[in-house]
Protein backbone atom coordinates (compact mmCIF):
# COMPACT_ATOMS: atom_id res chain seq x y z
CA UNK A 1 0.00 0.00 0.00
CA UNK A 2 1.28 3.40 -0.99
CA UNK A 3 2.71 5.54 1.83
CA UNK A 4 3.19 2.40 3.95
CA UNK A 5 5.30 -0.10 2.02
CA UNK A 6 8.04 2.44 1.24
CA UNK A 7 8.54 2.90 4.97
CA UNK A 8 9.33 -0.79 5.41
CA UNK A 9 12.45 -0.50 3.19
CA UNK A 10 15.14 -2.67 4.83
CA UNK A 11 18.01 -0.67 3.36
CA UNK A 12 16.61 2.54 4.83
CA UNK A 13 16.12 0.81 8.21
CA UNK A 14 19.74 -0.42 8.23
CA UNK A 15 20.95 3.01 7.15
CA UNK A 16 19.15 4.65 10.07
CA UNK A 17 20.49 2.06 12.53
CA UNK A 18 24.02 2.72 11.23
CA UNK A 19 23.50 6.49 11.59
CA UNK A 20 22.26 5.91 15.16
CA UNK A 21 25.34 3.84 16.04
CA UNK A 22 27.55 6.60 14.66
CA UNK A 23 25.70 9.26 16.70
CA UNK A 24 25.09 7.77 20.16
CA UNK A 25 27.82 8.17 22.78
CA UNK A 26 25.95 7.53 26.05
CA UNK A 27 22.78 5.86 27.38
CA UNK A 28 19.43 7.51 26.64
CA UNK A 29 15.86 6.59 27.67
CA UNK A 30 13.21 7.56 25.14
CA UNK A 31 9.43 7.08 25.45
CA UNK A 32 7.19 6.40 22.50
CA UNK A 33 3.83 7.80 23.51
CA UNK A 34 1.43 5.97 21.24
CA UNK A 35 0.25 2.36 21.62
CA UNK A 36 0.38 2.03 17.83
CA UNK A 37 4.09 2.89 17.94
CA UNK A 38 4.61 0.41 20.78
CA UNK A 39 2.92 -2.27 18.70
CA UNK A 40 5.11 -1.59 15.65
CA UNK A 41 8.31 -1.50 17.74
CA UNK A 42 7.64 -4.86 19.35
CA UNK A 43 6.15 -6.45 16.22
CA UNK A 44 9.15 -5.56 13.99
CA UNK A 45 11.69 -5.94 16.80
CA UNK A 46 12.91 -2.38 16.20
CA UNK A 47 14.14 -2.02 19.79
CA UNK A 48 16.39 -5.03 19.21
CA UNK A 49 18.04 -3.24 16.26
CA UNK A 50 18.95 -0.21 18.34
CA UNK A 51 22.40 0.29 19.87
CA UNK A 52 22.40 -0.95 23.49
CA UNK A 53 22.73 2.60 24.83
CA UNK A 54 19.17 3.39 23.73
CA UNK A 55 16.24 2.22 25.87
CA UNK A 56 12.68 2.60 24.60
CA UNK A 57 9.96 2.74 27.23
CA UNK A 58 6.28 2.48 26.39
CA UNK A 59 3.96 5.38 27.11
CA UNK A 60 0.32 5.87 28.13
CA UNK A 61 -0.92 6.25 24.57
CA UNK A 62 -3.50 3.51 24.54
CA UNK A 63 -7.02 4.85 25.19
CA UNK A 64 -8.32 1.37 25.91
CA UNK A 65 -5.64 0.93 28.55
CA UNK A 66 -6.27 4.25 30.31
CA UNK A 67 -10.07 4.05 30.43
CA UNK A 68 -11.00 3.74 34.13
CA UNK A 69 -12.86 0.65 35.37
CA UNK A 70 -15.90 2.72 36.42
CA UNK A 71 -16.45 3.83 32.81
CA UNK A 72 -16.29 0.21 31.63
CA UNK A 73 -18.86 -0.55 34.35
CA UNK A 74 -21.06 2.30 33.07
CA UNK A 75 -20.85 0.82 29.57
CA UNK A 76 -21.85 -2.58 30.93
CA UNK A 77 -24.80 -1.07 32.84
CA UNK A 78 -26.02 0.63 29.64
CA UNK A 79 -25.55 -2.46 27.49
CA UNK A 80 -27.75 -4.45 29.86
CA UNK A 81 -30.72 -2.11 29.37
CA UNK A 82 -33.29 -3.68 27.00
CA UNK A 83 -33.95 -0.45 25.10
CA UNK A 84 -30.25 0.18 24.40
CA UNK A 85 -28.15 -0.81 21.37
CA UNK A 86 -24.60 -0.36 22.65
CA UNK A 87 -22.03 0.32 19.92
CA UNK A 88 -18.26 0.28 20.45
CA UNK A 89 -14.89 -0.17 18.81
CA UNK A 90 -13.90 -3.82 18.89
CA UNK A 91 -11.08 -3.69 21.39
CA UNK A 92 -13.31 -2.17 24.10
CA UNK A 93 -15.54 -5.24 24.14
CA UNK A 94 -13.02 -7.42 26.02
CA UNK A 95 -11.78 -4.95 28.60
CA UNK A 96 -12.69 -6.30 32.07
CA UNK A 97 -14.94 -4.11 34.22
CA UNK A 98 -15.12 -4.87 37.94
CA UNK A 99 -17.32 -7.94 37.33
CA UNK A 100 -17.48 -8.75 33.61
CA UNK A 101 -16.87 -7.38 30.09
CA UNK A 102 -19.16 -6.23 27.28
CA UNK A 103 -18.82 -9.52 25.40
CA UNK A 104 -20.23 -11.31 28.45
CA UNK A 105 -23.19 -8.88 28.40
CA UNK A 106 -23.65 -9.64 24.70
CA UNK A 107 -23.57 -13.38 25.41
CA UNK A 108 -26.28 -12.86 28.03
CA UNK A 109 -28.54 -11.18 25.47
CA UNK A 110 -27.45 -7.53 25.56
CA UNK A 111 -27.50 -5.78 22.15
CA UNK A 112 -23.79 -4.96 21.88
CA UNK A 113 -22.46 -4.17 18.39
CA UNK A 114 -18.94 -3.62 17.12
CA UNK A 115 -18.58 -0.46 15.02
CA UNK A 116 -15.66 0.61 12.84
CA UNK A 117 -16.81 4.24 12.99
CA UNK A 118 -18.99 6.42 15.25
CA UNK A 119 -20.78 7.46 12.04
CA UNK A 120 -21.88 3.84 11.60
CA UNK A 121 -23.52 4.07 15.05
CA UNK A 122 -25.41 7.12 13.78
CA UNK A 123 -26.79 5.05 10.90
CA UNK A 124 -27.91 2.36 13.37
CA UNK A 125 -29.73 5.06 15.38
CA UNK A 126 -31.56 6.26 12.28
CA UNK A 127 -32.50 2.68 11.39
CA UNK A 128 -33.86 1.95 14.91
CA UNK A 129 -35.91 4.99 16.01
CA UNK A 130 -37.54 2.89 18.75
CA UNK A 131 -34.20 2.04 20.43
CA UNK A 132 -31.64 4.10 22.36
CA UNK A 133 -28.29 3.86 20.52
CA UNK A 134 -25.20 4.64 22.61
CA UNK A 135 -21.69 4.83 21.12
CA UNK A 136 -18.65 4.24 23.37
CA UNK A 137 -16.58 7.30 22.44
CA UNK A 138 -13.10 6.28 23.58
CA UNK A 139 -9.89 7.76 22.22
CA UNK A 140 -7.26 10.46 22.08
CA UNK A 141 -7.37 13.65 20.02
CA UNK A 142 -7.13 11.54 16.83
CA UNK A 143 -10.61 10.10 17.42
CA UNK A 144 -12.21 13.30 18.74
CA UNK A 145 -13.18 14.82 15.36
CA UNK A 146 -15.03 11.65 14.31
CA UNK A 147 -16.91 11.48 17.63
CA UNK A 148 -17.62 15.22 17.48
CA UNK A 149 -18.93 14.85 13.91
CA UNK A 150 -21.31 12.06 14.98
CA UNK A 151 -22.80 14.31 17.70
CA UNK A 152 -22.84 17.34 15.38
CA UNK A 153 -24.70 15.45 12.64
CA UNK A 154 -27.14 13.97 15.19
CA UNK A 155 -27.91 17.48 16.50
CA UNK A 156 -28.25 18.89 12.96
CA UNK A 157 -30.67 16.19 11.89
CA UNK A 158 -32.66 16.29 15.15
CA UNK A 159 -31.88 12.70 16.07
CA UNK A 160 -33.14 12.05 19.61
CA UNK A 161 -32.20 8.37 20.17
CA UNK A 162 -28.41 8.74 19.91
CA UNK A 163 -25.87 9.48 22.67
CA UNK A 164 -22.21 8.83 23.43
CA UNK A 165 -20.46 7.54 26.54
CA UNK A 166 -17.33 9.69 26.57
CA UNK A 167 -13.86 8.52 27.60
CA UNK A 168 -11.72 11.02 25.72
CA UNK A 169 -8.19 11.83 26.86
CA UNK A 170 -5.47 14.22 25.75
CA UNK A 171 -1.78 13.44 25.20
CA UNK A 172 0.12 16.58 26.38
CA UNK A 173 -1.20 16.46 30.00
CA UNK A 174 -0.28 12.75 30.19
CA UNK A 175 3.26 13.52 28.98
CA UNK A 176 3.49 16.23 31.62
CA UNK A 177 2.33 13.74 34.27
CA UNK A 178 5.10 11.34 33.19
CA UNK A 179 7.72 14.14 33.16
CA UNK A 180 6.75 15.61 36.53
CA UNK A 181 6.69 12.24 38.34
CA UNK A 182 9.58 12.19 40.87
CA UNK A 183 11.08 8.94 39.60
CA UNK A 184 10.81 9.90 35.91
CA UNK A 185 13.70 8.67 33.76
CA UNK A 186 12.35 9.62 30.32
CA UNK A 187 14.79 11.96 28.51
CA UNK A 188 13.08 12.29 25.13
CA UNK A 189 9.78 11.52 23.43
CA UNK A 190 8.44 10.14 20.19
CA UNK A 191 5.14 12.05 20.09
CA UNK A 192 1.98 10.39 18.77
CA UNK A 193 1.91 11.17 15.06
CA UNK A 194 -1.81 11.03 14.38
CA UNK A 195 -2.72 13.03 17.48
CA UNK A 196 -0.56 15.78 15.96
CA UNK A 197 -2.13 15.27 12.54
CA UNK A 198 -5.31 16.62 14.16
CA UNK A 199 -4.01 19.00 16.84
CA UNK A 200 -0.69 20.23 15.40
CA UNK A 201 2.53 20.52 17.40
CA UNK A 202 2.26 23.83 19.28
CA UNK A 203 1.15 22.22 22.56
CA UNK A 204 4.52 20.43 22.85
CA UNK A 205 6.87 23.46 22.82
CA UNK A 206 6.16 24.40 26.48
CA UNK A 207 6.86 20.79 27.53
CA UNK A 208 10.15 20.62 25.60
CA UNK A 209 11.28 23.94 27.07
CA UNK A 210 10.06 23.47 30.66
CA UNK A 211 11.45 19.94 31.06
CA UNK A 212 14.39 20.21 28.65
CA UNK A 213 13.38 17.16 26.59
CA UNK A 214 13.39 16.73 22.81
CA UNK A 215 9.97 15.79 21.41
CA UNK A 216 9.91 14.27 17.93
CA UNK A 217 6.51 13.93 16.24
CA UNK A 218 6.82 10.43 14.77
CA UNK A 219 4.93 8.12 12.44
CA UNK A 220 4.20 4.42 12.82
CA UNK A 221 6.15 2.46 10.22
CA UNK A 222 9.66 1.05 10.86
CA UNK A 223 11.47 3.81 8.92
CA UNK A 224 9.40 6.46 10.70
CA UNK A 225 10.13 5.12 14.17
CA UNK A 226 13.86 4.68 13.60
CA UNK A 227 14.02 8.11 11.98
CA UNK A 228 12.19 9.52 15.03
CA UNK A 229 14.65 7.84 17.41
CA UNK A 230 17.55 9.13 15.30
CA UNK A 231 16.23 12.73 15.38
CA UNK A 232 15.71 12.44 19.16
CA UNK A 233 19.20 11.04 19.83
CA UNK A 234 20.80 13.65 17.58
CA UNK A 235 19.19 16.36 19.75
CA UNK A 236 20.10 14.63 23.03
CA UNK A 237 23.73 14.25 21.99
CA UNK A 238 23.95 17.98 21.15
CA UNK A 239 22.06 19.16 24.21
CA UNK A 240 19.02 20.41 22.33
CA UNK A 241 15.40 20.09 23.52
CA UNK A 242 13.14 21.05 20.64
CA UNK A 243 9.95 19.88 18.98
CA UNK A 244 10.80 18.22 15.65
CA UNK A 245 8.36 16.93 13.04
CA UNK A 246 9.54 13.62 11.55
CA UNK A 247 6.06 12.75 10.26
CA UNK A 248 5.63 15.82 8.02
CA UNK A 249 3.82 13.86 5.29
CA UNK A 250 0.87 13.62 7.67
CA UNK A 251 1.43 16.41 10.21
CA UNK A 252 1.31 20.15 9.56
CA UNK A 253 2.43 22.55 12.29
CA UNK A 254 -1.11 23.81 12.79
CA UNK A 255 -2.64 20.32 12.52
CA UNK A 256 -6.10 20.22 10.86
CA UNK A 257 -7.83 23.53 11.67
CA UNK A 258 -11.29 22.30 10.61
CA UNK A 259 -11.00 19.23 12.81
CA UNK A 260 -9.76 21.33 15.73
CA UNK A 261 -12.71 23.73 15.34
CA UNK A 262 -15.17 20.81 15.20
CA UNK A 263 -13.71 19.40 18.43
CA UNK A 264 -13.84 22.82 20.13
CA UNK A 265 -17.47 23.30 19.08
CA UNK A 266 -18.68 20.00 20.56
CA UNK A 267 -16.25 19.22 23.40
CA UNK A 268 -14.59 21.13 26.24
CA UNK A 269 -11.45 20.26 28.21
CA UNK A 270 -12.18 18.60 31.57
CA UNK A 271 -10.23 16.75 34.30
CA UNK A 272 -10.07 12.99 33.67
CA UNK A 273 -9.14 9.92 35.72
CA UNK A 274 -6.63 7.71 33.95
CA UNK A 275 -6.56 3.98 34.80
CA UNK A 276 -3.40 3.29 36.79
CA UNK A 277 -2.38 6.98 36.87
CA UNK A 278 -5.18 8.71 38.84
CA UNK A 279 -6.81 12.04 37.97
CA UNK A 280 -4.89 14.41 35.70
CA UNK A 281 -6.19 18.02 35.50
CA UNK A 282 -7.43 19.25 32.09
CA UNK A 283 -6.52 15.91 30.56
CA UNK A 284 -9.75 14.92 28.86
CA UNK A 285 -12.72 16.05 26.82
CA UNK A 286 -16.39 16.19 27.76
CA UNK A 287 -19.45 17.35 25.85
CA UNK A 288 -20.27 21.05 26.04
CA UNK A 289 -23.55 22.02 27.79
CA UNK A 290 -25.10 22.75 24.37
CA UNK A 291 -24.71 19.04 23.57
CA UNK A 292 -25.47 17.66 27.05
CA UNK A 293 -28.49 15.78 25.68
CA UNK A 294 -26.03 13.57 23.76
CA UNK A 295 -24.10 12.63 26.90
CA UNK A 296 -25.10 9.09 27.91
CA UNK A 297 -23.71 9.55 31.44
CA UNK A 298 -26.25 12.32 32.14
CA UNK A 299 -29.04 10.98 29.93
CA UNK A 300 -29.04 7.67 31.84
CA UNK A 301 -27.97 9.19 35.22
CA UNK A 302 -25.01 6.86 35.55
CA UNK A 303 -23.01 7.04 38.76
CA UNK A 304 -19.27 7.58 38.42
CA UNK A 305 -17.79 6.34 41.71
CA UNK A 306 -14.13 5.50 41.09
CA UNK A 307 -13.44 1.78 41.24
CA UNK A 308 -10.05 0.52 42.35
CA UNK A 309 -8.01 -1.53 39.90
CA UNK A 310 -7.33 -5.23 40.48
CA UNK A 311 -4.48 -5.29 43.00
CA UNK A 312 -2.29 -7.62 41.01
CA UNK A 313 -2.21 -5.63 37.73
CA UNK A 314 0.72 -3.19 37.39
CA UNK A 315 -0.60 -1.53 34.16
CA UNK A 316 -0.23 1.90 35.80
CA UNK A 317 3.54 1.40 36.12
CA UNK A 318 3.77 -0.03 32.59
CA UNK A 319 1.82 2.93 31.15
CA UNK A 320 4.30 5.33 32.74
CA UNK A 321 7.27 3.41 31.39
CA UNK A 322 8.44 2.48 34.90
CA UNK A 323 8.06 -1.28 34.39
CA UNK A 324 8.12 -3.61 31.41
CA UNK A 325 5.63 -6.46 30.93
CA UNK A 326 8.26 -9.09 31.79
CA UNK A 327 8.68 -7.54 35.19
CA UNK A 328 5.07 -8.38 36.12
CA UNK A 329 4.81 -11.69 38.02
CA UNK A 330 1.50 -12.49 36.33
CA UNK A 331 2.71 -11.79 32.77
CA UNK A 332 2.01 -14.70 30.39
CA UNK A 333 0.97 -16.95 33.28
CA UNK A 334 -2.11 -15.74 35.17
CA UNK A 335 -2.47 -12.81 32.76
CA UNK A 336 -2.95 -13.65 29.09
CA UNK A 337 -5.05 -12.17 26.24
CA UNK A 338 -7.70 -14.84 26.98
CA UNK A 339 -7.75 -14.02 30.71
CA UNK A 340 -6.44 -10.46 30.99
CA UNK A 341 -5.96 -9.02 34.48
CA UNK A 342 -5.71 -5.50 33.10
CA UNK A 343 -6.26 -3.34 30.03
CA UNK A 344 -2.65 -3.28 28.80
CA UNK A 345 -3.06 -7.02 28.06
CA UNK A 346 -6.49 -6.70 26.48
CA UNK A 347 -5.85 -3.91 24.01
CA UNK A 348 -3.91 -4.99 20.95
CA UNK A 349 -1.89 -1.79 21.40
CA UNK A 350 -1.23 -2.39 25.07
CA UNK A 351 2.43 -3.08 25.84
CA UNK A 352 1.59 -6.38 27.61
CA UNK A 353 -0.45 -7.66 24.64
CA UNK A 354 2.35 -6.69 22.22
CA UNK A 355 4.99 -8.42 24.38
CA UNK A 356 2.79 -11.50 24.80
CA UNK A 357 2.17 -11.73 21.08
CA UNK A 358 5.69 -11.01 19.84
CA UNK A 359 7.90 -11.58 22.88
CA UNK A 360 6.31 -14.42 24.90
CA UNK A 361 9.30 -16.67 24.11
CA UNK A 362 11.56 -14.22 26.01
CA UNK A 363 9.29 -14.69 29.03
CA UNK A 364 9.65 -18.47 28.73
CA UNK A 365 13.44 -18.17 28.36
CA UNK A 366 13.57 -15.88 31.39
CA UNK A 367 11.48 -18.21 33.57
CA UNK A 368 12.99 -21.54 32.47
CA UNK B 1 -4.84 3.77 19.70
CA UNK B 2 -4.89 5.97 16.67
CA UNK B 3 -4.53 3.53 13.84
CA UNK B 4 -4.95 5.71 10.77
CA UNK B 5 -4.31 4.45 7.26
CA UNK B 6 -3.55 6.31 4.00
CA UNK B 7 -6.09 5.71 1.22
CA UNK B 8 -6.81 7.11 -2.25
CA UNK B 9 -10.12 8.87 -2.95
CA UNK B 10 -11.73 7.07 -5.88
CA UNK B 11 -15.12 8.81 -5.91
CA UNK B 12 -16.97 11.65 -4.16
CA UNK B 13 -20.49 10.60 -3.15
CA UNK B 14 -21.76 13.56 -1.05
CA UNK B 15 -20.61 17.19 -1.32
CA UNK B 16 -22.57 18.74 1.56
CA UNK B 17 -19.89 20.46 3.75
CA UNK B 18 -20.87 18.50 6.89
CA UNK B 19 -21.66 15.11 5.42
CA UNK B 20 -19.02 15.32 2.64
CA UNK B 21 -18.26 11.69 1.85
CA UNK B 22 -16.21 9.70 -0.64
CA UNK B 23 -15.24 6.15 -1.52
CA UNK B 24 -11.61 5.60 -0.49
CA UNK B 25 -9.41 2.70 -1.58
CA UNK B 26 -6.97 1.16 0.88
CA UNK B 27 -4.86 -1.03 -1.34
CA UNK B 28 -8.01 -2.31 -3.05
CA UNK B 29 -10.39 -2.41 -0.09
CA UNK B 30 -12.87 0.41 -0.70
CA UNK B 31 -14.79 2.07 2.13
CA UNK B 32 -17.01 5.07 2.60
CA UNK B 33 -15.17 7.88 4.44
CA UNK B 34 -16.29 11.26 5.80
CA UNK B 35 -14.18 13.95 4.06
CA UNK B 36 -15.61 17.07 5.73
CA UNK B 37 -12.28 17.97 7.38
CA UNK B 38 -10.28 17.71 4.12
CA UNK B 39 -12.40 19.92 1.83
CA UNK B 40 -9.54 20.48 -0.61
CA UNK B 41 -8.94 16.73 -1.19
CA UNK B 42 -10.44 15.37 -4.41
CA UNK B 43 -10.42 12.21 -6.53
CA UNK B 44 -6.98 10.53 -6.71
CA UNK B 45 -5.71 12.46 -3.66
CA UNK B 46 -4.43 10.46 -0.68
CA UNK B 47 -5.97 11.06 2.75
CA UNK B 48 -5.24 9.62 6.18
CA UNK B 49 -8.31 7.88 7.55
CA UNK B 50 -9.10 7.00 11.18
CA UNK B 51 -12.38 5.27 12.17
CA UNK B 52 -14.03 6.21 8.86
CA UNK B 53 -13.02 9.86 9.07
CA UNK B 54 -10.31 11.63 7.05
CA UNK B 55 -8.06 13.60 9.41
CA UNK B 56 -5.54 14.90 6.84
CA UNK B 57 -4.45 14.94 3.24
CA UNK B 58 -1.04 13.32 2.53
CA UNK B 59 1.77 15.70 1.56
CA UNK B 60 3.49 13.96 -1.39
CA UNK B 61 6.62 16.11 -1.23
CA UNK B 62 7.12 15.53 2.48
CA UNK B 63 6.63 11.81 1.95
CA UNK B 64 9.91 11.72 0.01
CA UNK B 65 11.93 13.77 2.50
CA UNK B 66 13.26 10.97 4.71
CA UNK B 67 14.51 9.08 1.65
CA UNK B 68 16.09 12.18 0.15
CA UNK B 69 18.26 12.81 3.20
CA UNK B 70 19.08 9.12 3.46
CA UNK B 71 20.30 9.23 -0.14
CA UNK B 72 22.30 12.34 0.71
CA UNK B 73 24.10 10.36 3.38
CA UNK B 74 25.29 8.48 0.31
CA UNK B 75 25.40 4.95 1.58
CA UNK B 76 21.95 3.80 0.67
CA UNK B 77 23.07 2.48 -2.73
CA UNK B 78 26.04 0.58 -1.33
CA UNK B 79 23.74 -1.23 1.06
CA UNK B 80 21.49 -2.16 -1.86
CA UNK B 81 24.47 -3.59 -3.85
CA UNK B 82 24.22 -7.40 -3.93
CA UNK B 83 27.10 -8.64 -1.81
CA UNK B 84 29.77 -10.33 -3.92
CA UNK B 85 29.03 -14.09 -4.14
Amino acid sequence: MKYIDEYHDAAAVHKLVAALRATVTQPWTIMEVCGGQTHAIVKYGLDELLPPEITLVHGPGCPVCVTPVEIIDQAITLAQRPEVIFCSFGDMLRVPGSAQDLLAVKAAGGDVRMCYSPLDALTIARDHPDREVVFFAVGFETTAPANAMAVYQAARSGLTNFSILVSHVLVPPAMEAVLSAPHNRVQGFLAAGHVCTVMGIDAYHPLATRYGVPIVVTGFEPVDILDGVFCCVRQLETGRAEVENQYARAVRTEGNPRARQLIADVFEVQPRRWRGMGEIPASGLGLRPAYARFDAATRFALDALPVADSGECISGLILQGLKKPHECPAFATRCTPEHPLGATMVSSEGACAAYYRYRARHAEDASS
Amino acid sequence: MCLAVPGRIVELTDTDPVTRTGRVSFGGIVRSVNLSCVPEAGVDDYVIVHVGFAISQLDEAEAERVFTYLEQLGELDEIRQPSPA
